[in-house]
């Protein structure tokens, strides 16, 4: 699946299917720093992610405001 | 994973209650954090002339649209701080939010007004750009909030949470003290207040990407090294291990804690003598980054 990172913006190929949890597991990502979306919708770290998605790795944390 | 409240598929996980949303009744719970937030702590009434600081990014954005869904009237504020193309993106996304919307945003363009950018001031402060941006957000939105009742900022719970873990392990008593969800207006600075106190990070972007808001997803290039996002960073991992750490940290200082560390005592102001707003000192902190950064280069070093 195409995996889409932030902060700087990249992409990433990582092998599907798999859990969001053992997605965001393999990239040593924190799951209350990110969210996990696809196309419109916001994914909880049980949902199933396929091989063919584009995921969206979106980082919370910011300066405030 | 359900929804709590209806039983079909969860959008967005709230581990610190148990919980788990559709986007729906998601939006609902943060509304109704916030409505209690406000309650409790005696914030605003619906007859207040209210001020937001809105800086394009999720937190003002999110609050802007949950005080507006709660029946509140809420103009906004935007700081130009001249960070290049950041803060032109952010500046379209605010405009863009308030137009929209039907909602009064008036802008303080901090080069053009007052003739420095934060980049500038940062390359002629011994201090970091975080901390000349904060100083002067400080002081443009209070003196924004001039006519209004109160100002209302969007700092969310990560945001306290991460000051408070700062200010601990330095122990700035003075800082600890002023830490609070309300406070109250002293002569020249308006009541501030911050119903987000509830609202962990996460999910205040979670409610902005599913109410639609575009936001400022990109961060502010001058950020690298700030230090209340490593704290945030370090949080998160501990909430990872124990959620609702964050939470109970912050609520148990608010409860228990703060009161130790005199809340509520008036700091001793005068009058700047270069602008006359409140200040502790002679001239106050925004005027001296000011003199020096729009100063000819042969009279900063002097």
């Amino acid at each position: 699946m195409k995996v889409i990172l932030r902060n700087p913006k990249r992409e990433m190929v990582v092998e599907g299917p798999t859990s969001v949890r053992e997605l965001l597991e393999h990239l040593r990502i924190v799951p209350e720093s990110v969210l996990v979306i696809r196309g419109n919708e916001l994914l909880t770290r049980s949902e199933r992610v396929d091989a063919d998605d584009t995921i969206e790795l979106r980082p919370v944390i910011s300066g405030g405001g | 994973m359900n929804c709590r409240v209806c039983k079909q598929r969860a959008a967005v996980e709230v581990r610190r209650h148990h919980a788990a949303f559709c986007p729906d009744h998601f939006i609902e719970h943060v509304q109704r954090q916030v409505a209690r937030t406000i309650h409790d702590y005696r914030m605003f009434g619906s007859e207040d002339r209210l001020l937001l600081g809105v800086s394009g990014g999720k937190d003002s954005l999110a609050l802007w649209d949950i005080l507006t869904e709660l029946g509140y009237e809420v103009d906004g504020a935007y700081l130009h701080l001249g960070i290049g193309g950041y803060s032109a993106d952010s500046l379209a996304l605010a405009e863009g939010f308030a137009a929209n919307r039907n909602l009064r945003l008036s802008i303080i363009d901090l080069p053009v007004d007052y003739g420095f950018s934060i980049p500038e001031a940062a390359a002629t402060q011994g201090r970091s750009a975080c901390s000349v941006c904060g100083l002067s957000k400080r002081y443009l939105l209070n003196e924004a909030a001039t006519g209004y009742d109160v100002l209302v900022m969007g700092h969310n719970l990560d945001d306290e949470a991460a000051t408070l873990l700062g200010n601990v392990l330095k122990w700035n008593t003075e800082y600890l003290g002023r830490q609070a969800p309300v406070l109250p207006a002293v002569e020249g600075l308006a009541r501030k207040v911050k119903p987000l106190i509830r609202v962990a990070e996460r999910e205040t972007a979670a409610y902005a990407v599913l109410r639609g808001i575009e936001y400022e997803v990109e961060e502010c290039p001058l950020v690298a090294g700030n230090k209340v996002n490593r704290l945030k960073e370090r949080l998160n991992v501990l909430e990872e291990q124990s959620s609702g750490i964050k939470q109970q940290f912050l609520f148990g200082f608010l409860d228990r804690g703060a009161q130790h560390f005199g809340v509520g005592e008036k700091p001793e102001l005068g009058s700047c003598r270069s602008c006359g707003r409140p200040t502790t000192g002679d001239v106050c902190a925004f005027c001296r980054v000011r003199a020096r950064a729009t100063a000819p280069p042969e009279e900063r070093d002097s």
